[in-house]
């Protein structure tokens, strides 16, 4: 297990390095804006991925981290005049926002049905606050809120310490591409800490973990907060990319993108909510250039024949289907298949 | 153990109810230092309910439980287990993605520093036979395996009292003799309480038995006194 | 005194109107364990049904009472048979499969009849207390909404219908050792549950332009009532609908509609923390 973990850990790190340093030399400037857009999503769904995958907490208001990362980001960078200190707020306040919630829910020990609802009317709140902040007397500081019309304007990302030199969209490219890796290895070096560990075991079974005397509340908080800040940080890049922010990304549509692509790239694994994100994202964008048939439809179809036919999602069952075709000339069929299905171990 | 010691855990008037039944009814219980109690009764007599009591995976409608003197009233599960409890419940309980070594590694980890912990996992899983088991998922293991993991968990965490929630369901005849051994082995450095309704597995273990009954204590007693009472008798064979 | 009418009035009719919203999300979710996420569709397509019959001649109350609930009746069908049967105990999943139903409608709805609001007039003129001003068709939801009530508590009360449902709901397997299969009373809830969601989004529909997003305004108050109500469908939506109408009226008329419905969700997520089953999961337990 170990060896082929390890193995995949270097193809992907291969594939994220060519993609690094490769795409900015053979695509135009216009494409590679268009997949930094995919680079800053794959790391929202990675953030749902880690707390609905590993932690085992169904969140149905991951938007809210996004928007409030975003939003934060906005307001402290027009405040600021740079963006580094805005940069690091983004991500810890969602962080702590997601930390004071998430210690709400589990230490009240409310259930996952009624934790989606709590998620799902939390992001509700701050979406219908922040719509409603049109008016001229909401002002954080030299920040118009704006409402439903959003933010347009402030300053983007700079070179740290250097307010002047502000990065172009291939140097934002690299940022942002940076962070999905750090990301995606920070997570799965995180899996394999005693904390890690201690996680699985609670999404396994969360009495035996109590028993065991560990805090399930504790872990499941910092799981939530963890995922709280990455959403954050996809938040503050989201604002960057289009240098634009609005209610919309507090919006329930928002939070159904994000479930449905960690559902359809696979849960329990950190590369799928990634290809998720990447594939639903690049459907969307296909659908929306032809404008016939609505993209509200084929998402929510896409959501109902997941869960219905391959609940698993795409990474999970191809790999599977690896598992059985790698085995099947050694092994007969049937045992093969019992093997994979027992084989989860987590990508 | 002859000499016992101190009261170290403690029930007064614990009462639990659901909606109008009444599960446990008003139990003052003592257990004193190197015990190993067994709990019996018929299903539904309230024992698994008090058990769940003691654990604080169930808050008591009313009374209170005591551990070494200190009201764990309301503690959540984790604390009364990092209190140095270890529990195992009814059915194999186990996190079924996690392979047996993994498992021991979470009961160790706990409470050990990173140095001193993986020798001490090493040792547990000598101990109790595991080196074979060690790199499989526990989902992939037969019944009886999945009993001695929960168990090597359990001791793993170096607990001085030990609650076991019918440890011997489930197994064969050549498994139950090694269950009733290692509860012996067990007991020599902790204080324990099994929740039991097979009567032979209680004559083979053979100490203090306390008998419940509509979720109150009808006797307690030594095994050979409690086995020959006729209450019992009549509380078995009627149920 | 007017005034005192008046605001006893709205918050009557803020009761009435979340009783209405809520009573098809209450049946599915207190008689199945389903949280339909696609309830606020449910009512848009009412809505839709109720204006395109009107639009096509016919009577508007009509239209309103019975095409609506009939329309979205057979939807919810068509629905339960395709989706929902095969989720049955798995309430996360049901969750996720009807938020992409959700989607699909809008989407579907969309590509009919197009990204624009539509609506119809009231059919009731307004009448005055005192000075003020008060809407007649307020009062017919209030009666509305107390109709729904009363014929879904008979309905379960005294019906076979109802007893075979509220036998189905405490145990699937006794029902079925009875001879009684719950997959088809499921089915019939579900449908039922639609049906009443189609009425209620026809009767609301002459109050506000409707366009293919509208679901979205409906459920996440539906929601709330109904999850803050707790299991028993009857008591459960009319005690949470009373609280949260009135707090979200009383906020409204003190400062702003925005302002009204944070007060609601707040209110909700305070009350959940604090009952985590519910009104009903702790009080008036063996109600309906």
């Amino acid at each position: 297990m170990p060896d082929s973990a390890r193995n995949r850990h270097i193809l992907v790190a291969a594939i994220g390095l060519l993609i690094l340093f490769g795409l900015p030399v053979v695509v135009d400037l216009v494409t590679l804006l268009e997949i930094s857009i995919y680079v800053v999503y794959a790391i929202l769904g990675l953030s749902l991925g880690f707390i609905w995958g590993y932690g085992g907490i169904l969140c149905f208001g991951q938007a809210a981290f996004f928007g409030l990362g975003a939003y934060t980001y906005a307001v402290t960078a027009i405040n600021v005049g740079e963006s580094t200190g805005p940069f690091l707020l983004a991500i810890l306040l969602p962080l702590v926002f997601a930390a004071l919630l998430g210690a709400m829910m589990f230490y009240g020990r409310i259930s996952d049905v009624y934790m989606g609802v709590i998620t799902l009317v939390v992001t509700l709140i701050l979406f219908k606050f922040i719509n409603s902040t049109a008016n001229e007397t909401w002002i954080v500081g030299k920040a118009r809120l704006g409402g439903f019309n959003g933010i347009p304007a402030f300053p983007t990302l700079n070179v740290p310490g250097d307010p002047g030199a502000l990065l172009d969209p291939e140097q934002f490219f690299y940022v942002a591409m940076v962070f999905l890796l750090l990301v995606y290895f920070g997570l799965h070096w995180l899996m394999t800490t005693r904390f890690g560990r201690v996680v699985v075991a609670i999404r396994e079974n969360e009495v035996r973990a109590e028993l065991l005397g560990y805090d399930i509340r504790l872990y499941k908080t910092a799981v939530f907060a963890i995922g709280g800040g990455i959403g954050g940080l996809a938040g503050a890049l989201f604002a960057n990319w289009g240098n634009f922010v609005s209610p919309g990304l507090f919006s329930l549509a928002q939070s159904a993108t994000i479930i449905i692509w960690v559902i359809v790239g696979g849960l329990g694994t950190m590369i799928g909510p990634v290809v998720g994100a990447v594939l639903i994202q690049y459907i969307t964008t296909l659908l929306g250039q032809q404008g016939v048939i609505n993209n509200a439809f084929v998402l929510g179809g896409i959501l109902v024949l997941f869960v219905l036919l391959l609940p698993k999602g795409l990474m999970p069952t191809l790999g599977q289907l690896l598992t059985r075709l790698r085995r099947a000339p050694r092994r007969p069929a049937r045992r093969s298949a019992e093997q994979a299905e027992g084989g989860r171990d987590g990508h | 153990m002859a000499t016992k010691g101190a009261v170290v855990l403690e029930t007064r008037s614990l009462t639990m109810r659901f909606g109008g039944v009444v599960a446990v009814d008003n139990v003052d219980f003592e257990l004193r230092e190197g015990e190993l109690r067994c709990l019996i009764g018929p299903n539904g007599a309230g024992k698994s309910t008090f058990f769940k009591c003691l654990t604080g995976q169930l808050l008591p409608t009313a009374g209170d439980v005591l551990i070494q003197d200190r009201s764990m009233l309301g503690e959540p599960p984790c604390r009364i287990a990092a209190a140095g409890i270890g529990v195992k419940t009814q059915t194999p309980s186990l996190f079924n993605g996690l392979t047996a070594r993994e498992h021991i590694a979470l009961a160790v980890e706990r409470h050990h520093g990173r140095d001193t912990a993986a020798a001490r996992i090493d040792e547990v899983i000598d101990r109790f036979n595991l080196g074979d088991l060690g790199r499989r998922l526990v989902g992939e293991l037969a019944h009886g395996q999945r009993q001695r993991v929960e168990i090597a968990m359990v001791v793993a965490a170096d607990p001085w009292l030990v609650l076991l929630d019918e440890p011997a369901a489930g197994m064969t005849h050549e498994e139950v003799d090694r269950m009733v051994a290692l509860i012996h082995e067990i007991n020599r450095n902790a204080t324990m309480i099994i929740v039991e309704h097979d009567m032979q597995f209680i004559r083979m273990i053979g100490d203090q038995v306390t008998v419940f009954h509509q979720g109150a204590i009808l006797i307690e007693d030594h095994v050979e006194v409690v086995l020959s009472d006729a209450r019992v008798r009549e509380v078995y064979l009627g149920a | 005194m007017d005034f005192v009418a008046v605001i006893i009035l709205e918050v009557l009719y803020a009761i009435a109107s979340l009783a209405l919203i809520s009573a098809g999300l209450a049946v599915v979710f207190g008689m199945m364990r389903v949280i339909n996420l696609a309830h606020g569709e449910f009512l848009m397509l009412g809505g839709y049904a109720a204006i395109v019959s009107v639009r096509a001649g016919l009577n508007i109350y009509v239209a309103m009472l019975v095409v609506a609930p009939l329309v979205v009746g057979i939807i919810g069908l068509i629905i339960e048979r395709c989706v929902i049967q095969f989720l049955y105990g798995r309430m996360l999943d049901t969750m996720l499969a009807t938020w992409g139903l959700s989607l699909l409608l809008t989407g579907v709805v969309t590509m009919i009849f197009g990204n624009t609001t539509t609506g119809i007039s009231t059919p009731i003129g307004g009448f005055a207390i005192g000075s003020y001003q008060a809407s007649g068709y307020n009062i017919f939801i209030m009666l509305a909404g107390i109709a729904v009530i009363a014929v879904i508590f008979t309905v379960l009360k005294t019906t076979r219908l109802g007893l075979i449902a509220r036998g189905a709901m405490q145990s699937a397997d006794m029902a079925s050792g009875l001879g009684h299969n719950p997959k088809r009373i499921y089915m019939v809830t579900f449908t039922l549950g639609a049906a009443l969601s189609g009425l209620a989004g026809g009767i609301l529909a002459p109050l506000t332009g409707l366009t293919p997003t509208s679901g979205g305004l409906y459920v996440s108050k539906a929601f709330i009532t109904v999850i803050s109500g707790g299991a028993a469908v009857v008591t459960g939506t009319v005690s949470s609908s009373a609280l949260f109408g009135t707090l979200t009226q009383l906020t409204m008329l003190l400062s702003t509609p925005v302002w009204g419905d944070v007060a609601m969700l707040f209110a909700a997520i305070v009350l959940l923390r604090l009952l985590p089953r519910g009104i009903t999961g702790r009080f008036f337990r063996r109600q309906v």
